[in-house]
């Protein structure tokens, strides 16, 4: 069995790529997911990673470094944060149409401006659309194994689509936990060594990323949209698969205490644990309230969604990004637009908070699900609010 | 004596030029494009053990229509700023692969073609690092002197004088209203191995070019004169001679920098006034005889830095009456 070290999230999101034996890693430094490609470069240097460590001159070249290699047949990990995400935006777009399996880590953190390099998730968000597979862990644990299924998932002949793992800045990135890390002979026997479908190879020329005109881009589209959604279930096989071998449980959508509850907060990462507290604390007191959380953000699991709802008379959303002029977060959004026609409605009200490395407080939980209580007896409520903004 | 080649380098001669083609045929090019004429010279020296990473532009629209390809080699196309970074992944990928025993060892070639826009303007941070990390591969810049695939906008290797869309001669202005980038340049301040101009009407020069910085380790830089007769408003049949005329004027000379060391590969006896290059194209129209004296000036000052830099020994002589066949 596998022992329990402690050990720095990033460090063991390098771990977990050293595990998986990639071949190329391209990345540029960014805070936080600096100590990332920090120790990996170590492992390298070490000769504990037989790797290309490629020290690019930009995130956007890091990607699309990324892309190069994954189309040589190489396995391909990068990772990243905010404005380098953002730079890397428009490749991040050409990744799956090009159906490039790369396993990128986004340390999630706030985009300017004004700068700062604090968490939450506005840089994820930005993305949203991107046609990558991606989930959000809450703990450093769920780091490492969601970084080992990722390339398990990406590399499927099925899917060959790239993957983002969401964790946290700082909260996570650069805080020390209990991890069982799984070395590379541990993994093996539930990763095996890529095959690679389809190989830039002079033997056997293949054209990729060729023009796609009006005749053909909405098949092309329609393709990405099928083979991502069509993801799902290897996402859900992959993790039963890892429960059988390493003993952990990973689903779509966590639930905590919902059994009976009249109210459900909504998270995503690592504010989910102290959510939990809150949840305790209001148990503890006879207030009817549970927890769930979304792991897997893409494709949006919305038939396990409907089925997690059903009974809930209300639900408190909470985003830590905000979707200007939208009047909400997005995950709210999404949250109610999975609900529209779905034979349950819970009421759902929306609350933004936790922006740029501000703390959301156990009191800010409990003050949200009280609101959404109030709310629900009334039957309205705001469609959102900012919660924990100072006015003046 | 320098010498520029890899030991088992041997040059093309008129009656040894490969057969290869890496281009088909039934692309969607213009009438008289000099740039796809250069790219496909610069291939057939390459021959077929390639990888090629193509920037956005008008060779990739022409050759990759979906559901047809030109392409006999195995070709990528990702965005328009990033060829030399796609290239340096693949270079990068199969290393590795190579060297963990799951591709079998081999040289294979990398390229990364763009064109000037995607090479001097929105390219250069990926190609300065890609030279700077020293990729074994051959950037491949095809220089027609705009943006052509979107409509001929300038671009910062639009020469002095030039009229574009984005560079309109008027009351205010004489045209482009700055001086061609010096990317050779730029490419050598890297301290690469290999640095090369060429053009399509020296044909033998330019694949020779090809087929050394293919063969040399480590990265290379080819930047190829590539005449586009829609956007100079060139007649298309001149797209050959105007390539030459470039070079007899010395608007364009021919040389290669190895190891930092220039050497004039094209040494021009008597260069024609700059005058019959420019008059042939409808883009330098407009201009008087004042900026093409300026122009002749800056041609000639420019020439001259160029021969104190280089080996004159090394230059193989031309008179401009006995053009090459």
């Amino acid at each position: 069995m596998p022992k329990r070290v402690g050990i720095e999230v990033s460090l063991a999101a390098s771990e977990a790529a050293c595990a998986a034996d990639v071949d190329v890693i391209a990345a540029y430094p960014v805070t936080p997911q600096t100590h990332i490609v920090e120790h990996l470069s170590e492992l390298v240097a070490d000769g504990e990673l037989d790797a290309e460590f490629m020290s690019v001159e930009s995130e956007h070249s890091a990607m699309s470094a990324c892309i190069g290699a994954a189309a040589a047949g190489a396995r391909t990990f990068t990772a990243t944060s905010a404005p380098g995400l953002a730079l890397m935006h428009e490749i991040v777009f050409i990744a799956p149409s090009l159906r490039t399996p790369i396993v990128m880590v986004v340390a999630n953190r706030a985009l300017s401006g004004p700068i700062s390099i604090w968490n939450d998730h506005s840089d994820i968000m930005a993305e949203r659309d991107c046609g990558w597979i991606q989930t959000f862990a809450e703990n450093g644990q769920e780091v490492f194994d969601l970084i080992i299924q990722a390339f398990r998932v990406a590399e499927d002949p099925e899917v060959l689509l790239p993957v983002i793992v969401n964790m946290d800045g700082f909260t996570l990135s650069h805080v020390i936990e209990p991890i069982e890390l799984l070395s590379a002979s541990e993994v093996s026997e539930y990763l095996k060594p890529y095959n690679p479908q389809m190989v830039l190879d002079p033997k056997e020329p293949i054209t990729m990323g060729p023009v796609g005109v009006p005749e053909i881009y909405t098949e092309a589209r329609y393709q990405a949209e099928s083979v991502l959604n069509g993801s799902k279930k290897v996402i859900v096989k992959a993790w039963k698969e890892f429960a059988k071998l390493y003993g952990r449980s990973y689903k779509p959508i966590e639930t905590y205490r919902t059994q009976g509850a009249e109210v459900v907060l909504m998270t995503m990462g690592s504010v989910t644990e102290t959510a939990m507290t809150a949840v305790d604390r209001m148990r503890e007191k006879g207030i009817e309230v549970g927890l769930m959380r979304f792991r897997l953000w893409r494709p949006f699991p919305v038939q396990e969604f409907r089925r997690a709802v059903k009974g809930i008379k209300a639900l408190a959303v909470v985003d830590r990004a905000i979707s200007f002029g939208a009047q909400g977060g997005p995950v709210c959004s999404k949250v109610k637009s999975a609900l529209y026609g779905a034979p349950e409605q819970p009421q759902v009200f929306g609350f933004i908070s936790g922006l740029g490395g501000r703390d959301i407080t156990v009191e800010m939980f409990e003050q949200m699900v009280k609101k959404t209580i109030r709310y629900a007896k009334k039957g309205k409520g705001p469609m959102y609010e900012l919660i924990g903004v100072r006015e003046r | 004596m320098m010498d520029a080649a890899p030991r088992d380098f041997k040059k093309f001669t008129r009656k040894s030029l490969p057969r290869v083609e890496a281009l088909a045929q039934g692309h969607r090019a213009c009438q008289g494009c000099g740039e796809v004429l250069a790219l496909r010279m610069a291939l057939k020296a390459m021959g077929k053990n390639i990888i090629v990473a193509s920037a956005t532009g008008c060779m990739e629209i022409i050759t990759s229509s979906y559901p047809q390809t030109a392409w006999q080699v195995p070709w990528i196309h990702v965005a328009f700023e990033n060829a030399a970074a796609v290239a340096s992944g693949i270079e990068a990928g199969r290393k590795a692969l190579m060297r963990k025993g799951r591709l079998q060892k081999q040289r294979t070639t990398i390229v990364a073609m763009a064109g000037d826009g995607g090479t001097a303007d929105i390219g250069i941070q990926a190609l300065s690092g890609a030279l700077e990390r020293g990729h074994d591969f051959v950037y491949i810049c095809l220089d027609n002197e705009a943006y052509m695939n979107t409509g001929v906008q300038r671009s910062s290797a639009t020469p002095y004088g030039a009229m574009t869309t984005t560079s309109p001669p008027g009351k205010l202005s004489i045209g482009q209203y700055t001086w061609k980038k010096n990317v050779p340049a730029i490419a050598a301040a890297h301290a690469i191995p290999y640095v090369a101009t060429a053009s399509p009407a020296y044909y033998l020069d330019l694949m020779n070019k090809a087929k050394k910085a293919a063969m040399i380790k480590g990265p290379a830089y080819l930047h190829i004169y590539s005449p586009c007769p829609t956007g100079w408003r060139l007649a298309p049949e001149r797209a050959v001679e105007i390539s030459r005329l470039a070079v007899q004027t010395n608007v364009f000379p021919l040389y290669e920098v190895v190891d930092g060391q220039y050497i004039l590969t094209k040494k021009i006896k008597k260069p024609k006034p700059v005058e019959e290059y420019l008059k042939l194209q409808g883009r330098f129209r407009h201009l008087d005889k004042k900026t093409i004296k300026e122009i002749q000036e800056r041609v000639d000052r420019e020439y001259e830095a160029l021969v104190q830099k280089a080996a004159l020994a090394e230059a193989e002589e031309e008179s401009t009456e006995e053009a090459e066949k």
